[in-house]
């Protein structure tokens, strides 16, 4: 009875350890044979670009075949040209209404928008946002650029919404639907615009169009998360008194999930704002525009004012829509004051149209160009040694090596390195597929350029990641310095991606490591925040028992915390990677070359169509292979794996 | 007194701000419910005094919220104590070094966790191991170490197993193994047992009295279950609202509770299991006969019910050769009879009881 085991389980046969390899030799072993092997096989099959690959002229081929049928195809004739109309009419519709209510009543529009969905302060923000927008001399783009932002949103969430109700109902949906969101938000922005001229040519409607598919994702789903986590006592109860289905639904399931819901219409505005700019690659009218028109010409003032524009909308929606998800129901009393001050405030703005005049008054209007182009002249006057000593060392010392050794290794030599590392990290499946990817990139006849774009992203999700790791392990150990990082972190991750260029433009000119120091901004917040909150889940209860033994806090850190939040660390590491590499594409605005500016070019010339669709399906199969090998998270070698299962 | 294993001398902790400006004024004084109105501050530990003997069990007992669990942490300062005097084997533990106290951890103090506690990223071995890695213990010697600990708690054969594929007595063995594998003076156990089911939790205090037997530590053992405290504890302290009511034996806690806390307390135990005849005996009558069975002081009352049975005539009770009393059928029943006698107003204290 004293010494009873608990339980009599068989015992586990001692393996065979003293015969058992150290666990760095089989690495160290990978390492070796892929350097022997580059020195022995350097400059042998490789794959160098050629502009004249015959799948780019049969892309070419097939894009003049869509041109000539684009009115006798019975797909386009009743299918693809009608949604580009419908497409084309909500946009034209929203666009006519917000020119109609004039800059007065926008702004009153937008200030009882603002009243309604979170009090006086809100409806504050809206006004002073969108006023700025007209102070900054952009009214009418900016207007361009709502309209487009809007009527994107409002198709995204008209058939998101439903999409991820059914999901959220449906696990067979669920099932089916996830893996496709997942590959979604890995393809970088670029890559929906080639198809979409291929089928809805340019302009505003092809850019709706590819915005609402961009857009779409995170209304789906956290629509489904929403309903999915509707408390299950409350549907038995409506059930249980006997309401249908819909009446469930109606009742029960969508007013709970509401506020949910429309975190999900921020997260879908945020994402539309990211991509309506670059639609100005297609020809859509609005801030982008202006904005690219200025990045080509590298005149950093005249692109930061657009920029900015667009960041006080992306301000503005978010914020009243972050409102709104918080909103609680107050009694009649406070609902009756809500729509009065919404009333009253658009009609004000309303009553003053008449009187007012119809475009925004210029004398209202500041000129910040020429001092933000003094600005940066003297930056590069007094921190060229500085700035220029960066970029060089990050060019020579870490971009031309890499590049150096991707480009010139035989291709089949990069390839086994991924499946071997992508088996290694993330096991077989991942291995393959991570393989598969690279095999349909060297198809596309884009393997240098691929190489090239893979160079940037290594480079920056390096710097990316150890920066995020540090940030976040000093934010999780300080609560100081994590009160001082959350703010920064909060206001970063309202900003559209694109803006992250323009910091960098004026820090360093035009270039590769423009590109990279924009990945940089854009994807520490998110790798530090994901670090930071992995340190922090690591229980109490388990970090009391490591410092009762007396560990250090470099051994709680290295030996608890960190090997604990194993998880969270891999997913940083693969959000850092994906959203660098979405940024180092954006990247070819400002000269980053490769892949990127492969997609921007074949916009801008005819006879490089088929280069650009290639590019963008490249960058794809690069994103898709980027997140496979980094998805260990949930990977083989995982203790936690059986309590996930 | 220098040779007690573990010395405290008015121990205070006080969570909250300016905590320590509250020690020394009257509102120390304060009931912690009052306190916690009148300042924000909550009393967790109050005053307390105690002394541990080298390979003595002491058990620590009282409700839930009554600070056992800050007491013990403030012994290794886990949590910081806010006043009072700290020795571990003569040494000031308040006075030492973060260092110093980490030597402390390492090597001398160890503990085990109601929640255990357990690192789910490593297999057993290396969490029964890891005490001895932090020290710098080379692998081939930490495992040797953590293997023969495993097969000293019955849990030879699961060293390659993960936490989580463990039961919950099972995964409280590897927290055992893992604060004895660094071979400490002092083990405090945390109300090891409370998550466990009733079954396995007699098998781990049965392994805990084995174990005691075996290595002989000095043992800090909180638990809020008085069997448990009676079971194992040499000797017990009662805490209510941060402070100790009263320490002594299991005999003395039931055969002189201090107040009505600890009778009620106490009040449920089989007091002829627990009081020798020491507590019943009685000088005896004149003209009663001494002629009957003879008996050492310490008998239990329970075992002293064969000889009262044997013979009607009182029982001599002994200690030392001399005779301190004699114990008659009736007294033994009186002594038997479920309501304890020492507290008049057991009544009135039922109502605190029921908390419990
Ligand atoms: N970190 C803390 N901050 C503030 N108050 C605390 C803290 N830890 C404990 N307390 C308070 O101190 C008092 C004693 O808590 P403690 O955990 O020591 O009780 P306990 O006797 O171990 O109870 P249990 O049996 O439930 O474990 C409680 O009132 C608790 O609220
Ligand atoms: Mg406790």
């Amino acid at each position: 009875m004293v010494s009873a085991p608990v339980q009599v389980a068989p015992p586990v046969e001692a393996p065979a350890r003293a015969r058992r390899l150290p666990r760095w030799v089989a690495p160290v072993a990978g390492v070796v044979a892929v350097v022997v092997l580059y020195v022995a096989f350097r400059g042998k099959a490789v794959l160098p670009h050629d502009d004249d690959a015959t799948l780019f002229h049969w892309l070419n081929d097939a894009r003049d075949w869509v041109d000539a049928n684009r009115n006798s195809s019975p797909i386009f004739l009743y299918v693809v040209n009608y949604i580009r109309l419908g497409a084309a009419g909500v946009y034209e519709a929203i666009q006519a209404g917000l020119v109609a209510l004039g800059w007065p009543g926008l702004l009153g529009l937008a200030a009882g928008l603002g009243w309604l969905a979170g009090g006086w302060r809100i409806a504050l923000v809206s006004f002073a946002g969108f006023a700025g927008v007209g102070v900054l001399g952009f009214w009418e783009a900016s207007v361009e650029t709502l309209a487009l932002t809007l009527s994107s949103v409002v198709l995204s969430l008209l058939f998101g919404i439903p999409l991820g109700i059914w999901a959220g109902r449906s696990p067979r949906v669920r099932r089916i639907v996830t893996p496709v969101l997942d590959v979604m938000q890995i393809m970088p922005t670029f890559s929906y615009l080639s198809p979409m001229v291929l089928l809805f040519l340019i302009g505003p409607a092809s850019a709706t169009i590819a915005t609402m598919i961009y857009a779409m994702p995170p209304a789906i789903r956290i629509t489904a998360m929403a309903i999915q986590r509707v408390s299950g006592v409350a549907v038995e109860a409506s059930e249980s008194l006997g309401a249908t289905g819909w009446q469930t639904l109606g009742k029960v399931r969508l007013p709970l999930a509401l506020n949910t819901i429309m975190l999900g219409v921020n997260q879908t505005i945020a994402a539309a704002l990211s991509m309506v700019p670059l639609t100005a690659l297609i020809a859509a009218p609005g801030l982008g525009e202006d904005l690219l028109r200025a990045l080509a010409r590298v005149n950093v003032g005249a692109a930061l004012v657009p920029g900015v524009a667009i960041v006080l909308i992306a301000i503005v929606l978010d914020r009243m829509t972050r409102a709104a998800a918080q909103r609680r129901e107050g009694g009649t009393r406070a609902r009756a004051v809500r729509w009065g001050g919404f009333a009253v405030l658009t009609a004000a703005g309303l009553a003053l149209l008449p009187v007012l005049a119809q475009d925004f008054p210029e004398q209202w209007e500041v000129q910040i160009v020429r001092p933000i182009n003094d600005v940066v002249d003297w930056i590069e006057a007094h921190w060229y040694t500085f700035t220029g000593f960066l970029n060089d060392v990050v060019a020579y010392g870490l971009l031309n090596p890499l590049q150096d050794v991707l480009t010139n290794a035989p291709w089949w030599l990069v390839t086994a390195a991924v499946l071997v590392f992508a088996w290694r990290v993330s096991g077989a499946a991942a291995g393959l597929v991570a393989t598969a990817c690279l095999l349909c990139v060297a198809g596309l006849q884009l393997w240098e350029h691929a190489m090239e774009t893979l160079t940037m992203v290594l480079v920056a999700s390096v710097i990316t990641i150890a920066a995020g790791l540090a940030l976040g392990v000093a934010a999780a150990r300080s609560r100081w310095f994590a009160a001082g990082l959350r703010p920064l972190l909060d206001a970063a991750q309202t900003m559209p991606s694109f803006s992250y260029l323009l910091p960098a433009v004026a820090l360093f000119g035009n270039g590769r490591f423009t590109a990279i120091t924009a990945s940089f901004i854009y994807a520490v917040p998110v790798v530090a925040r994901l670090v930071e909150d992995g340190l922090r889940a690591v229980p109490g209860t388990v970090m009391e028992a490591a410092r009762s033994a007396g560990s250090t806090d470099r051994q709680l850190l290295w030996k608890v915390q960190l090997p604990m939040a194993r998880g969270s660390l891999l997913l940083a590491a693969n959000q850092g990677i994906v959203m660098t590499l979405a940024m180092v594409v954006i990247g070819a605005l400002v000269g980053a070359g490769a892949l990127g500016y492969d997609v921007v070019a074949g916009f801008a010339q005819q006879e490089d169509y088929g280069k650009g669709l290639a590019a963008g399906v490249a960058l794809v199969l690069l994103g898709v292979m980027l997140d496979r090998i980094t998805q260990g998270a949930n990977g083989r070698r995982s203790p936690h794996k059986k309590r996930n299962a | 007194m220098g040779t007690a294993a573990i010395e405290v001398r008015g121990l205070w902790k006080i969570f909250g701000p300016k905590a320590d400006r509250i020690i020394g004024s009257p509102d120390a004084d304060l009931e912690p419910a009052q306190l916690r109105a009148k300042t924000g501050c909550t009393a967790a530990v109050r005053d307390v005094s105690f002394e541990v003997r080298p390979g003595e069990v002491f058990v620590v007992m009282g409700l839930s919220g009554s600070g056992k669990s800050t007491l013990v942490r403030c012994l290794t300062r886990l949590i910081e104590p806010t006043a009072g005097e700290l020795r571990i084997d003569g040494q000031d533990v308040r006075a030492m070094s973060a260092k110093q106290l980490r030597e402390l951890r390492r090597h001398r103090v160890s503990m085990v966790f109601q929640h255990f506690g357990l690192l789910p990223h490593r297999k057993v071995v290396d969490n029964v191991g890891y005490g001895l890695e932090i020290q710098g213990v080379g692998k081939a010697e930490r495992h040797e170490k953590a293997r023969r600990i495993l097969s000293l708690v019955g849990l030879g054969g699961h060293e390659d197993s993960y936490p989580e594929q463990l039961s919950g007595g099972m995964q409280q063995r590897v927290g055992l193994a893992r604060a004895l594998a660094v071979d400490p003076e002092v083990l405090l156990f945390d109300e090891p047992f409370s998550a466990l089911d009733p079954l396995i939790r007699r098998d781990m205090q049965a392994e805990v009295i084995r174990l005691h037997r075996e290595v002989g530590k000095t043992m800090v053992f909180i638990t809020h279950d008085l069997s448990e405290a009676l079971k194992l504890g040499e000797r017990i302290a009662i805490m209510r609202a941060g402070a100790i009511v009263q320490v002594g034996t299991p005999e003395e806690l039931v055969g002189a509770p201090a107040d009505e806390y600890v009778a009620d307390f106490v009040r449920d135990v089989p007091r002829a299991q627990v009081l020798s005849l020491r507590w019943i005996c009685r000088a005896p009558e004149p003209g009663e006969p001494l002629d009957g069975p003879e008996l050492p002081a310490d008998t239990v009352i329970h075992d002293a019910v064969p000889a009262a049975m044997a013979s009607d005539r009182p029982i001599r009770v002994v200690a030392g050769g001399e005779l301190v009393g004699v114990v008659s059928r009736v007294d033994l029943l009186g002594a038997v009879r479920p309501e304890p006698q020492p507290v008049a107003a057991a009544a009135s204290a039922g109502a605190t009881g029921e908390e419990a």
